[in-house]
Order: structure tokens, then C-alpha cells, then sequence
């Protein structure tokens, strides 16, 4: 009992097993992601960056109903609406939303009623100073230009489930 | 010799330090990025793989960044000293290079007290961490230089009975000849590692020791002392004890390929091998003991500080100074002994 | 052996220099550092009397061991040089007296002492060539026979004072848990865990 301990602390046994374990785990595939270069998954319900979206006809969608504006649990939204129009409906003068203030939370685009604020799948817009980050209406439609398609499929993903 | 020979050998030596400098730097700042990567693979991580190809520049890189930060001085810090620690530790460092062999004659100064030259510049090294962490004027550094001198004198002890069992089975203190010792027709189990297996494995633990690597990095434990002796350290200063720790750590390697695997000689003790220059096989042994290194600190967990000392003195020490009266008993009584 | 001669006044002024700073800094631990200049400087005058095994060894010794030491017990010391300096000129006269004296012994001693003129012509490194022997193996080989008994007293010496101060400092406190490693890295899953059946409603004896 006490010889072959002995023997296997002089021929460093732990050493040299644990030495095998550490090169299974070497050469196995890794389990980060390239970051940078590839990206994680991320479902349709993913609440990132701000998007005000437009019909198809380019039309805004935004009819300054000012529900997101009362329910954001962070006050994070100041609308302003303009005078109704000649077809009888109304456009905002001004949508700005403080990023800074903003959880995340997604109840902007549950109570809009037009799907015209969403929270889109993008989470890489860190700036260097923080004027960047409260958002006009004319950021928040350019980003939604940018991200329509992904936007939209991930409306029509999460359809069914609504 | 005239004036000019004189100028010419110093000059030549000037030229020789700088090759090998540069080259040393070049190669530890590779050894650095693949100590990171053997690290991340352990662990299912990636490491450095942004800056160049598969991260070839992130040293650089590094070097750049801390080279332009602003160096900042504790107010309560003792100035010239604080200053003074890293450079001393870098220098140190590097100074025990001027010995190594790396190939037959290759050495800078090949030295007949080549192995006691390196033994005492790295018991020198000792002092940039203790000026660095009493200099600081902070309790965790001043804490992390305590351990860390405790721990480098309590190791030394045991790595100099190593050198002494080396140096009875070589007859020198010459490191080339110490190399040229190994050289027999057995080839790679001819060298020491295998005739004096127990003290290549203490000699590798106390270089570990010595160099305050993991297991062993207590001095820099940063679950308690933050970062130990370099915490107060920033830009410049704290590159150079960076530095000289790597560089300290490539030094053990090099000595242990020196000591241990037969220096510039070739595993395999005919044709082919044999053509392939020494300083191939000098860098690839000196590498293989660096991926050690570098896998030790992936896969041994930290020692507790009693435990630490408990090891150095009363296993080590005692294994090494017993193996000492071993191996002299044996070289005499089998008349192997070198110069019987 | 103009580079030489210039290396010598090198390392004999940083010496001089910085063993006037060890009496002269303000802080200890600047004084220290300056003794282990000193030390260095000495080495790098005995490699240039082609002693390096001394040179290398007063390194290891005295910079990389003994001075570790002082420096640690000056770094722990919190000593206040405002009480220190008080007496200053109050133990001046006898201070000074006592050094006059030392200053007086040194001078008869080394004026009385003659060198053999043999030994001025042959330095050592010179000596240790001649028998083509190197440094180490010049100062080994006189070590080991000639002074083999001196050596080995010195020895003992150092041996007697290290057992002293491990008396002095052990002392053998009752109830003192120890931790056994040999005994914990020997134990098994068999003598740590044991499988028992808990009836229901009444529990185990632990």
C-alpha cells in the first residue's frame, strides 16, 4: 500500500495523467466563438439596437400614438407629434430615444400598434461618446432602413407564436 | 595586444550581445503569444488570434501599447527606486544570456564558471522584486515582494545541490563542457536528464519556483495580493519586469536543456541528425521545456503558501542534498567520475 | 592592460563610494542597497585578479542570500532617525575615541606586515595558469587537502550555529493541528465515503 504510493509520487503519476487530460482538452474543437469574425446565435425575439421600420412604400409606419412613450418603464422615449395631415393621419415631429436610459425591456414594441418601433438584432453600436448614444428619429429610421430584412424575418419568425 | 585588437574584440563582442539580444527578444515575444495560446487551448479558448495572422503580432502589439502609456508613480512611492527595481530585474535577466551556449562555441563569453556566473546573476534577480514591492510603498506589493524573495532564496537552495550532482558528473563549471559531457554514442540517453531523472524533475519544479511561475505565482497571487510586487507598476516599468520575467523563464530553459537534455547535441548520434545545426536543436529543446512550462501553468492548480516552503525544504532540499552524497558515492566507487 | 587597470578604478571607486553611502545615507534601506554595490563591486575586482569562482560565489553568498536578509529585517524595522541622531553629539568623544583607536591598531598591523616578495611576482590568477589548472580546480584542490580539516571544522561551526538558532526559535506548542500531506494524498474514496441506508423517520448514528 505504502510502497506503491511511494512509486507513483517518485513517477510523478498525477503529474503525467493530469499532463494527458490537459492535451485531450488541447487538441479538442474550442468552445468560444471567434467572436469578431462569427457571430453566436441570436432568436428571433432578440431585443438589441432601436429601429423605426416603413411600409414598403416607403412610407413611416410611426403614427405618434405615443404608447411606447407611456409604457417605457425608463422614460426613455420623448415623442413629439405634428399636425394631422391631409389623409387624416399623424406623423411625429420628433422620436428620440435616450439609449443610455433604455433596459432593454421591449415593451416599446409590444405596445406599438403599427410595428413601427422594434428592438432589431443588432447589439454592436458602442460609440465613444455618450451624445451618440440619445438617438434622434432620423438615426432611428436610418437604422431601421438598414436592418429591414433582418427585422422582418424576424417578425415573420415570431409570428405564430403572438 | 594593441589598441586595436582591443577595440576590435570589444567591438565584435558589442555586435554579438545585440545579434543574440535581439534574437532572444524576438523569440520570447513569440514564446509570450504561444504561452497564451497553449493556455487558451487547455481551457477550450482561442487566446490572441486578432492582431496578425492567427495573432502572430499580438506581443507587438502589446509592446506598443505599453510602451506609449503614461508611467504612473505612487506619491508615497521612494522614486529612484521604484525606477530603479524593473531595469535592475530586466537587466539581470538578460545579463545571464552572455554565458549560454547555444551551439558548439556559440556563447558570448564562454566562461569557466559559466553555471555559477548564471547562478548568481538569477540569486541577483531577487532584489528587482524587492525594490520593486518595497518601493511601491503599498501593502500588497510590499507583501508580494516578501513571499516572492522568501520563495526564490528557499528554491534556490535545492537548484544549486541540483547543479552541484550535474557538475560531479560533468567535472566542470563550463557549460559547453557540460554539454560536451553529455555527448556519448547513447544519444538522447546519454544526456543527464535520464542517468539523474529525480533532479530534472526538481530542477523543473524550482525553476517554476524561481521564476514565479503557476503553480508557484504566489508572490503575483492575484485572487490575493492583486499583482504583488508589480501592482503600483504601469507602462514602461511594468514591460520590463514582464519582460525580465520571461526572459528569466526562457533562461531556465535554457539551462535545463544545457544541464539536462545535452545542449546543442543531437538526440540521435548519426547521419542525418547530426548534420542539423545545434542551434535547431538548442531552440527546439529549449521550446519543448517552455511547453512544458506553459502546460504546468494550464494544469496544476496554485500552491498554498506553507505548502510551498514544505516543498522546497523539506523535500526538496533533503532529495536533492541525498542524491548529491548519491551520485558523488556512485561516480567514485564505479570510477566514472571525470578526471579519476 | 590599460582596460584592465581602468576597470580596476572602476570597480574600486564605486566601491569606496558606495561604502561611504552605506554610512551615509539617510535611509536604511538605501544603505543596504549600497552595501550590495559594494559586494558587487568586490566581485567584479576579483574577477580582475582572476579569482572569478571567488567573484561568482561572493555574488551567490553574500548579494543573493546574507544581504537578502538584512534587507528584510531593515524593511520590517520602522526606525526613527529623529531619536536615533538625538545622542549624536552627546557620544561623539567616545565614538570618536574608539575609532582613533581601531584607525591606530589597523595602521600598526598592516605597517608590521610584510609581504613575501615572491607572491607580489606571481598574482594568482597567474599561479593557477601555471599548473594549468583553473580557477575552481586551484582552490578546490588546496581546499580538499591541504585545509581539509579547517574546512571541515568551519563546517561544524556553521552547523553548531545553525542547530543553536533552531533551538533557540523552536518551541513545541500543544494543540497545534498539523497537516499530514503523505497522509491526505494516501486516502481513497473507500476511506472518506461511506454508503448508508437511512430508514425513514429515524436517521443514522453518525
Amino acid at each position: 500500500m505504502k510502497l506503491d504510493q511511494v512509486a507513483r509520487g517518485l513517477l510523478l503519476k498525477e503529474f503525467v495523467s493530469g499532463f494527458v487530460l490537459a492535451m485531450k482538452y488541447f487538441f479538442k474543437p474550442k468552445a468560444t466563438i471567434n467572436y469578431p469574425f462569427e457571430m453566436g446565435h441570436r432568436g428571433p425575439r432578440f431585443r438589441g439596437e432601436h429601429a423605426l421600420r416603413r411600409y414598403p412604400n416607403g412610407e413611416e409606419r410611426c403614427i405618434a400614438c405615443k404608447l411606447c412613450e407611456a409604457i417605457c418603464p425608463a422614460q426613455a422615449i420623448t415623442i413629439e407629434a405634428g399636425p394631422r395631415r391631409n389623409d387624416g393621419t399623424r406623423r411625429t415631429t420628433r422620436y428620440d430615444i435616450d439609449m443610455v436610459k433604455c433596459i432593454y425591456c421591449g415593451m416599446c414594441q409590444e405596445a406599438c400598434p403599427v410595428d413601427a418601433i422594434v428592438e432589431g438584432p443588432n447589439f454592436e453600436f458602442s460609440v465613444e461618446t455618450r451624445e451618440e448614444l440619445l438617438y434622434d428619429k432620423q438615426k432611428l429610421l436610418d437604422n431601421g432602413d438598414r436592418w429591414e430584412r433582418e427585422i422582418a424575418r424576424n417578425l415573420a419568425a415570431d409570428a405564430p407564436y403572438r | 595586444m594593441t589598441f586595436w585588437e582591443t577595440f576590435c574584440l570589444v567591438a565584435l563582442t558589442a555586435l554579438k550581445s545585440l545579434v543574440m539580444l535581439s534574437a532572444l527578444l524576438v523569440f520570447i515575444a513569440f514564446a509570450l503569444l504561444a504561452d497564451r495560446k497553449i493556455w487558451a487551448a487547455v481551457q477550450l479558448r482561442r487566446g490572441p488570434n486578432v492582431v496578425g495572422p492567427f495573432g502572430l503580432f499580438q506581443s507587438f502589439a502589446d509592446l506598443i501599447k505599453f510602451v506609449i502609456k503614461e508611467p504612473v508613480i505612487p506619491a508615497g512611492a521612494n522614486k529612484a527606486i521604484f525606477l530603479l527595481a524593473p531595469m535592475v530585474f530586466a537587466t539581470l535577466a538578460l545579463a545571464s544570456w552572455a554565458v549560454i551556449p547555444l551551439a558548439d562555441g556559440w556563447a558570448i563569453a564562454d566562461i569557466n564558471v559559466g553555471i555559477t556566473y548564471i547562478f548568481a546573476i538569477s540569486s541577483l534577480g531577487v532584489y528587482g522584486v524587492i525594490m520593486g514591492g518595497w518601493a511601491s510603498n503599498s501593502k500588497y506589493a510590499f507583501l508580494g515582494a516578501l513571499r516572492s524573495a522568501a520563495q526564490m532564496i528557499s528554491y534556490e537552495v535545492s537548484l544549486g545541490f541540483v547543479i552541484i550532482c550535474v557538475l560531479l558528473c560533468a567535472g566542470s563549471l563550463n557549460l559547453s563542457r557540460i554539454v560536451m559531457a553529455q555527448d556519448t554514442s547513447l544519444g538522447l540517453f546519454g544526456w543527464y536528464w535520464l542517468w539523474l531523472f529525480p533532479m530534472f524533475v526538481v530542477f523543473f519544479i524550482s525553476a517554476l519556483a524561481e521564476t514565479n511561475r503557476p503553480p508557484f505565482d504566489l508572490p503575483e497571487a492575484e485572487s490575493e495580493l492583486v499583482a504583488g510586487y508589480m501592482v503600483e507598476y504601469s507602462s514602461t516599468p511594468y514591460l520590463l519586469f514582464m519582460l525580465g520575467e520571461y526572459v528569466a523563464i526562457m533562461t531556465m530553459c535554457a539551462l535545463g536543456t544545457v544541464l539536462f537534455l545535452g545542449g546543442w547535441l543531437s538526440p540521435i548520434p548519426f547521419a542525418p541528425f547530426t548534420w542539423v545545426p545545434g542551434l535547431i536543436w538548442f531552440t527546439l529543446k529549449a521550446s519543448f521545456l517552455f511547453f512544458m512550462i506553459a502546460m504546468v501553468k494550464a494544469m496544476v492548480p496554485r500552491y498554498r503558501y506553507d505548502q510551498l516552503m514544505r516543498l522546497g525544504w523539506k523535500v526538496f532540499l533533503p532529495l536533492s542534498l541525498i542524491s548529491v552524497i548519491v551520485v558523488a558515492f556512485v561516480l567514485k566507487l564505479t570510477g566514472l567520475a571525470p578526471g579519476a | 592592460m590599460t582596460a584592465a587597470a581602468a576597470f580596476f578604478y572602476l570597480f574600486a571607486g564605486f566601491a569606496i563610494a558606495s561604502g561611504f553611502m552605506v554610512i551615509a545615507a539617510r535611509n536604511p534601506v538605501t544603505s543596504v542597497l549600497f552595501l550590495i554595490l559594494a559586494f558587487v563591486n568586490a566581485a567584479g575586482l576579483f574577477v580582475l585578479m582572476g579569482a572569478e569562482f571567488l567573484a561568482m560565489i561572493l555574488v551567490v553568498v553574500y548579494v543573493g542570500a546574507v544581504a537578502v536578509l538584512f534587507l528584510f529585517v531593515v524593511m520590517m524595522l520602522d526606525v526613527d532617525f529623529a531619536a536615533l541622531r538625538q545622542g549624536f553629539q552627546q557620544y561623539l568623544p567616545i565614538g570618536g575615541l574608539i575609532g582613533a583607536i581601531f584607525a591606530i591598531e589597523l595602521i600598526l598591523v598592516v605597517g608590521s606586515w610584510a609581504i613575501d616578495p615572491g607572491i607580489v611576482r606571481t598574482p594568482i590568477g597567474q599561479t593557477a595558469a601555471s599548473e594549468a589548472l583553473t580557477n575552481t580546480q586551484a582552490l578546490g584542490r588546496v581546499l580538499y587537502t591541504d585545509y581539509a580539516y579547517f574546512f571541515q571544522i568551519a563546517g561544524l561551526v556553521l552547523l553548531v550555529a545553525m542547530i543553536g538558532a533552531i533551538v533557540l526559535t523552536l518551541r513545541d506548542r500543544p494543540g497545534v493541528k498539523r497537516q499530514n500531506i503523505a497522509v491526505q494524498n494516501a486516502r481513497t474514496q473507500g476511506m472518506a465515503v461511506e454508503n448508508r441506508k437511512v430508514p425513514s423517520r429515524q436517521g443514522v448514528e453518525v
